[in-house]
């Protein structure tokens, strides 16, 4: 989030779209019905009716799949009725900029198109510059190449008939939802966008939220007060988990992991720091090397940075359709893998594809699974169709402690690091998760210094000890190191810190090995003025009041800011667009509101300050699949052809291509989606296990809408299978007209959905993982799978 | 001073956080149940389950509303099923609360029937296993000693509020005002009769059959019903 479940009360519009908040968020709902209370309309714009849209004062379906057509259209219609916040724009995005001549866009693909690897190259996008080297502009947005004038020029064909066509919706919904939204764009109104898995459970996933980061920029909704684009993670530390970056392509507070190229630390750090010749931009990534070499530090102690940098592992290319799920479980149905540590996570029924999963783990040596109750990928080898006679891998599994049994913190949507105390002790001397990798390292380090091995340095040199005292996780040594400490005395702005010191903030790590810090956007975070996520002090400013902000609560990345890009919400004055929902504010000689994204003064350096040039990117030309959203069809779609370009699919989404799609597939003729219910958390492990709940939601069931439950011969609560190309299971029908066949292109289309809370190992009568349904094709980005939008078919079981 | 329970159904998202908070608290087992075309599970109030939000489905796509209502026991000012009781002290009617509170001794009570049949909103069941009437008792050991009830501590929305009844009905009248805004059919239900009042934001039957008190519906029966119950002794709290 860019901003807090607590500032959606401060919205005007509160546009939910690709989310079931009410359902799947039901805390968030405070701050929405506090916010309605206020007078702020709600609008739901998804598939289905749900529980969001029975509280939204406006609710509006569409086909699964077909947002991007919707958000493009409201690009369109607030540029042809000049509802643009102009001030703002011309500012505060890169509207002004100029386009290079080597970019074009035609018929659906953008220039630097390669057919042989599917990918494009990114260098066609840039901008042109001029001969101080910085980007040409034209603040009158007249220019025919201007980033803005490109934007009217793109998105002319999502005209009203088009949209209709593709989404399903009627023209009296997209304008309503158009007009209502788009009024927020004078400055002193603020919409908000909730969205979570519904939109990036897509081959476009990504496009999605650009989209609609695009729409808040032009109304001017980032940086303010009920603004900003949100997204409501679906798990309550999902996002330090993020932030941690245990994923392929990031290291530690977005930090890149390095390529094969990249073979020394001061080529790694040149090839990832930005460089802007224009002094008012910010640019502040520049700080990188600093970051990078204080990872480094806080990692390997005892070693140089340019040295332990070669202790980090290399990807070839740095490429989602190499390393990110979807392919990892490709690999290991090849064979390719020996072990796999499924921690906390229950792959078997969570993935996308279930069946090539589930195979996927036949395949492997060993698979150790840490969890706090027996669930489908620890026993997958007895799970429907596997024969355990046949099966090698070696299960290994471990019971942990469960949240309340150990200290930490978490860290959630708004970006809030919050220290939990810990309860009870856990059962039987189940340990906490920091203790077993603790103990686990501690024994592969023992193993290596003894035996030795290819090249044993990065592990035998490893500072293990760092996050433990006398041998035993420790949860604050591990927060403290997070934040960084002074490896030696230094004197840095005319002030001494002392060998051993916490690091007061970000600003003051250094590049030459001085400072540690395991993610530099949590330096700030433990200080020696304590632990700062463990603050719970309510005390506060009349301004921050003002807008229900608690800078003394818990603590937040970066620096305690609340609200990002907050130097967006003022004018090039300092002065609030909005003073009634003032965030920042400058009062002559500070800022007073919020922590201010840098401290400035006004009108002295531009506002986006994580940007290279500064500015908020209409044009994006550092994503994989476009600088600007285009439509696709979902890899599998009812569709031979949209209204936009002939290229129907996404050209770079991930895809295996031995696996076939069901495309306008008579056998498969429905949309399926899934999703999730109040009652059941991810794969449903803790949530099966509680009675409470599974007495609430006992079974899979598939929604479906009476018109097409009469054409199958199917009543509300019988038995039915669903099907695709890659499996099926069984659910209970409920027949409801919350959900409604589409109009598309003249054809009538239908649509089920269906919850992937359940797993054939409890209870025993409840069903299947909908993920067996589901394909395995991805966002090029991210690699998250398209799991909202994919062909089944229905009938009486 | 009274107690009351306000429940804004136009701030209800069906979240059932109440509907398990309260078998939480009272240590009452699940019941085994199956997906029966609906989302509403179990079926209906029983000896386990005294505290159910009931999804209905009204109108057509366009104008569709989605009705959830937490139902419960109201907590009769003047309640009727103290009519039903023949075995002195199993039923309670708590002086300092309003509490209608029904105790292990129901489990004595020869026609237990008598209890469901008494209730206007159809409320009081049999617990097969120990044989009691049972229902919502408004959470008296919590409220007794300055806790909200288990359900209305748990409402993430502001659906559920409890607290002394006549900043309770203050609280009914202004959110009353403000939801007739965008609902005008907007009502409070049965606010003179009973401790757990409903704001419904379209005629209460449409919710539930007996979501208001049966007898016709709201009509001057409803109040005689009531009225004839006025001036009967009230029982003290005995334990």
């Amino acid at each position: 989030m860019t901003n807090h479940w607590t500032d959606i009360q401060n919205s005007d519009c509160i546009l939910i779209m690709g989310s079931n908040a009410a359902e799947n968020h039901p805390i968030s709902f405070k701050w929405v019905t506090r916010a309605q209370e206020k007078g702020a309309t709600v609008i739901h714009v998804d598939p289905r009716f749900t529980r969001t849209s029975a509280k939204a004062d406006m609710h509006m379906t569409l086909r699964s799949g077909s947002d991007i057509a919707v958000l493009g259209g409201m690009i369109k219609y607030i540029l042809d009725k000049d509802l643009i916040f102009k001030d703002y724009v011309v500012n505060y995005t890169n509207a002004s900029f100029i386009l290079g001549d080597k970019y074009t866009f035609d018929d659906g693909l953008f220039s630097g198109y390669d057919p042989k690897t599917k990918s494009y190259d990114k260098s066609t996008w840039a901008f042109a510059m001029d001969a101080d080297g910085n980007p040409k502009k034209d603040p009158t947005l007249k220019n025919p190449r201007c980033v803005y004038q490109m934007l009217k020029k793109h998105y002319a064909r999502y005209d009203l008939d088009k949209v209709m066509a593709i989404s399903g919706m009627s023209k009296k919904e997209l304008v309503g939802l158009y007009e209502t939204y788009a009024a927020t764009g004078t400055g002193t109104k603020a919409g908000t966008i909730m969205y979570a898995m519904g939109w990036t459970q897509h081959t476009v996933g990504v496009q999605y939220i650009r989209t609609m980061a695009m729409v808040q920029l032009l109304l001017g909704n980032i940086g303010v007060a009920g603004g900003g684009v949100n997204a409501l993670r679906g798990e309550s530390n999902v996002q330090g988990s993020t932030d941690q970056c245990l994923l392929f392509h990031i290291l530690p507070g977005y930090l890149k992991t390095p390529s094969a190229k990249d073979d020394s630390f001061e080529a790694y750090n040149k090839a990832y720091t930005p460089h802007s010749n224009d002094p008012k931009s910010a640019n502040w990534w520049q700080n990188y090397p600093k970051y990078s070499a204080s990872l480094l530090k806080s990692m390997w102690q005892d070693d140089d940075p340019a040295k332990s940098y070669e202790y980090l592992p290399r990807l070839d290319k740095n490429a989602a359709s190499i390393y990110s799920w979807l392919p990892m479980f490709d690999k290991m149905e090849e064979g390719m893998f020996k072990g796999l540590f499924a921690w906390g996570m229950n792959p078997a029924c969570s993935g996308a594809n279930s069946n090539k999963t589930r195979n996927a783990l036949s395949k492997l040596d060993w698979l150790v699974n840490v969890n706090i109750f027996p669930n489908e990928t620890g026993w997958f080898w007895e799970g429907p169709g596997m024969d355990p006679t046949k099966i090698k891998t070696e299960v290994f599994f471990l019971p942990c402690a469960v949240s309340i049994e150990k200290e930490g913190s978490i860290t959630n949507s708004g970006r809030w690091m919050q220290w939990r105390y810990k309860g009870p002790n856990a059962p039987n001397d189940q340990k906490p998760d920091g203790d077993l990798i603790y103990e686990l390292m501690h024994e592969i380090q023992s193993l290596y210094k003894k035996e030795g091995g290819a090249y044993p340095e990065p592990i035998t040199r490893l500072t293990w000890d760092a996050i433990a005292t006398n041998g035993v996780f420790d949860p604050h040594k591990t927060a403290q190191l997070i934040n960084g400490r002074f490896t030696r005395d230094i004197e840095i702005k005319g002030k001494m810190y002392k060998k051993g010191e916490l690091v007061p903030s970000f600003a003051f790590l250094q590049a030459d090995g001085s400072t540690t810090s395991g993610n530099w956007l949590y330096c700030n975070s433990y200080t020696e003025k304590g632990n700062m996520a463990a603050r719970r002090d309510l005390a506060q400013t009349p301004e921050q009041a003002n807008i229900g902000l608690f800078p003394n609560f818990s603590w937040c990345w970066p620096v305690n800011r609340r609200i990002l890009y907050n130097r967006a919400s003022v004018d090039l004055q300092g002065k609030p667009y909005n003073p009634k929902k003032a965030v920042i504010a400058w009062n002559g000689e500070k800022w007073v509101g919020d922590v201010p994204d840098g401290g400035w003064a006004p009108g002295s350096k531009y506002a986006f300050i994580m940007r290279k040039h500064g500015f908020g990117q209409l044009f994006g030309p550092g994503r994989a699949d476009g600088p600007l959203p285009e439509y696709y069809e979902p890899l599998e779609c009812p569709v031979k052809e949209h209204p936009f370009s002939k290229t129907l699919h996404n050209p770079t989404a991930i895809k295996f291509d031995d696996e076939k799609k069901a495309v306008c597939d008579p056998r498969y003729p429905l949309i399926g989606t899934t999703y999730r219910v109040t009652e059941h958390w991810q794969t449903g492990l803790m949530t099966r296990n509680c009675d409470w709940l599974t007495e609430c939601e006992p079974q899979v069931f598939v929604e479906m809408s009476p018109e097409l439950a009469e054409m199958r011969g199917i009543g509300s609560g019988d038995k039915v299978v669903i099907e695709s190309l890659r499996g099926s299971l069984w659910g209970k029908a409920i027949v409801t007209k919350r959900l409604k066949p589409f109009s598309i292109q003249g054809t009538t289309v239908h649509q089920v959905g269906l919850p992937w809370h359940f797993g054939w190992t409890w209870p025993k009568d409840g069903g299947d993982s909908a993920n067996l349904l589901t394909p395995s094709v991805g966002d090029p980005n991210t690699g998250i799978p398209e799991t909202k939008a994919f062909m089944v078919n229905v009938r009486k079981a | 001073m009274s107690k009351t329970f306000f429940i804004d159904l136009t701030k209800c998202t069906a979240c059932r956080g109440c509907q398990v908070a309260c078998k939480q608290w009272k240590k009452l087992p699940a019941e085994k149940t199956e997906n029966w075309g609906s989302h509403q599970n179990p079926k209906d109030l029983s000896g386990v389950t005294l505290k159910l939000v009931r999804f209905e489905e009204v109108g057509d796509r366009g104008d569709m509303q989605w009705l959830f209502f937490p139902e419960q026991c109201r907590h009769c000012i003047e309640p009727p099923c103290l009519d039903a009781m023949t075995v002195p002290g199993s039923i309670i009617h708590d002086e300092e609360t309003g509490a209608v509170v029904y105790t292990e001794l129901t489990a004595q009570e020869p026609d237990k029937d008598a209890f469901q049949m008494s209730c206007p909103y159809d409320i009081p069941r049999i617990n097969e296993e120990t044989g009691q009437v049972v229902k919502c008792d408004m959470c008296v050991d919590r409220v007794k000693v300055g806790l909200l009830p288990a359900c209305v501590q748990t409402c993430p929305t502001g659906a559920m509020n409890f607290g002394d009844r006549d900043e309770m009905l203050a609280l009914a009248e202004k959110r009353l005002a403000q939801a007739k805004k965008k609902y005008p059919e907007a009502e409070l239900v049965d606010a003179e009769y009973v401790r757990v009042i409903y704001l419904v934001q379209t005629d209460p039957d449409s919710y539930y059959e007996s979501l208001s008190a049966s007898v016709a519906p709201r009509g001057p029966l409803t109040r005689k019903q009531f009225l004839a119950t006025l001036g009967r002794p009230v029982k003290s709290i005995t334990s």
